[in-house]
């Protein structure tokens, strides 16, 4: 496997990696930027080859910042990074890079809420549609059900219905109102609101219908989806009336879980963000705990695309030894502030769990149903997750939790009539191995070690 | 371009994926569970969720989602761990 160095390793090439890339390359540094996909972008600008940007948001942007010049390697998926005695090794798919700093910007996947029928196929994480859509041009059904909590459900439903799918209606949780509640920080974000009421007169032309308080509780199938139970919710999101309707897809995401392997493996200090993920905590200039790391985009919060530019560029600026930004940190400042709104708008309420049934699967990977949770709690006395996982499996399979995870906390947190803290979280987030390896790949590392 | 799914011709568009050119061609599961030996197929199609596994040229616990799909591959739904042959 071959090796090479850099000053500064900038671990995935979403909006937050590139805009680091881009900023430390221009403040003199000598950059690697290293993702695991073919192309750089990330989810968030995921395109394919000769894309012209059609339906896609801030693409002016990235064809800006693929302009300079920079030493990207695709195909480098990272399964761990160890700290050595002048900087760090990085170990991926395609060779090992060695780095006196690195920045991690490696974003967040689709959050998830188990509910009766979420195994079966055509139920598709809303991440996972828009990622089909945006890198594969196809579209995941003919009668498509948006479902969740979050902003990120209208650009999903938005972009479904341009691409021909006939969208039976965005289901959403919560409720927009929410903002009303945050007028400051929405006031200061303006641009915000112009996005998703662009999304939202998408979606009227094409007759789409938005439902605020409702989700989808339960889907129904033999071998693929052919129907939903889509329910009215309480405010605690529990189940008031109920009605059936066909379809054959289902995109459905609870907001985002951060990928927080590296910064683990790494030894970095985390805490539980306002929307209730694990998060790797930065200070002002982007820093982790652990000197020589810097944190940019979902990583360190999740805050959309733009605040990821923001905390990328800046991540990249202090990693470089340039001059803080005040613009920067001040754009920083609002852009934080609306996240925070958004997080509070859009929050899971735990009235979720009574959707549940015995047999509900709440571990895809190892097939662990609640009901086999529930004995770990009340015939083992299990108190916290990281037990319930050595006892029942959930989090023991090939994604080792990243499913899961959060939903097992909540469950474990709540049979114990508490809050669910940053250490249930971090019992099932911690990851030495973040990437499939071949045995034989390590057997060569070794060899090349002796 | 087209690859073969359990002996079906399968033609995909240039930097598709295994996963969504079986989609496209009206597929949702390809693999059975390990326990409950129930169908699954693409759930996350980011690579994070390891669903969408799939047998490519022999090699199997390959992700769907994420395995570029190549002229002429050779790919076989994949049943619980795809180990089978391995078991004494």
């Amino acid at each position: 496997m071959p090796t090479s160095r850099a000053d500064i390793a900038i671990l995935g090439a979403g909006p937050a990696g590139l805009a680091a890339a881009v900023a430390a390359h221009r403040a003199g540094a000598r950059v690697t930027l290293l993702d695991g996909a073919a192309r750089v972008g990330g989810q968030y600008w995921r395109h394919r080859d000769g894309d012209n940007g059609a339906g896609h948001h801030l693409w002016s942007t990235l064809h800006r910042l693929r302009e300079t010049p920079l030493d990207f390697r695709p195909g480098h998926a990272i399964w761990h990074v160890e700290r050595t005695d002048d900087g760090f090794t990085i170990h991926t798919a395609a060779g090992e890079v060695l780095s006196r700093t690195v920045i991690v910007a490696t974003g967040a996947y689709d959050r998830q809420l188990p509910f009766p029928g979420w195994t079966l196929p055509g139920v598709f994480t809303a991440g996972g549609a828009q990622a089909l859509l945006k890198g594969h041009g196809v579209v995941v059904g003919e009668r498509v059900v948006v479902t969740g909590t979050g902003p990120f459900l209208l650009p999903v439903a938005a972009g479904l219905a341009e691409a021909g799918a006939r969208v039976l209606g965005v289901f959403e949780a919560g409720s927009p109102l929410g903002f009303a509640r945050h007028p400051a920080a929405v006031a200061r974000n303006l641009g915000k609101l112009t996005e998703g009421a662009a999304y939202l007169k998408t979606l009227r032309r094409h007759r789409v219908p938005f439902r605020p308080r409702r989700t989808v509780v339960a889907a129904h199938g033999d071998d693929r989806v052919r129907a939903v139970t889509v329910a009215t919710l309480d405010d605690t999101w529990r189940v008031v009336a109920e009605q059936r309707i066909e379809c054959d897809a289902v995109a459905v995401g609870y907001g985002f879980t951060p990928q927080l392997e590296i910064p683990l493996q790494l030894g970095c200090d985390t805490h539980l963000d306002v929307d209730g993920s694990l998060v790797a905590t930065a200070d002002d200039r982007q820093r982790a705990s652990v000197p020589g790391v810097y944190l940019a985009g979902e990583v360190c919060g999740v805050g959309g695309a733009q605040l990821s530019l923001v905390e990328g560029e800046l991540a990249g600026r202090h990693a470089a030894g340039a001059a803080l930004d005040k613009r920067l940190v001040r754009r920083r400042t609002t852009l934080r502030a609306f996240a925070v709104a958004m997080h509070r708008t859009y929050p899971v309420r735990p009235g979720w769990q009574s959707w549940l049934a015995d047999d509900t699967l709440v571990c895809r990977c190892e097939e662990v149903p609640v009901r086999e949770i529930q004995r770990s709690i009340v015939d083992f006395g299990a108190t916290e997750p990281r037990t319930v996982k050595l006892l029942a499996r959930p989090g023991m399979g090939l994604c080792q939790g990243r499913v899961c995870g959060y939903a097992t906390a909540c469950l474990v947190a709540s049979a114990g009539t508490r809050s669910v803290t940053a250490g249930d979280l971090l019992g099932l987030s911690a990851r030495p191995i973040a990437a499939p390896i071949t045995l034989g790949a390590l057997a060569e590392q070794q060899v090349e070690e002796a | 371009m087209s690859f073969s799914f359990a002996g079906k011709e399968i033609v995909f568009g240039a930097g598709q994926s295994v996963g969504a050119a079986l989609i496209a061609a009206g597929y949702r599961s390809w693999r059975t569970t390990r326990h409950d030996g129930a169908p699954r197929g693409v759930f996350c199609g980011i690579g994070v969720c390891f669903d969408c596994l799939v047998v490519v040229n022999g090699r199997p616990n390959q992700r769907a989602c994420l395995t570029e799909a190549r002229d002429g591959d050779e790919i076989e739904p994949q049943e619980g761990t795809g180990h089978a042959h391995l078991a004494c």
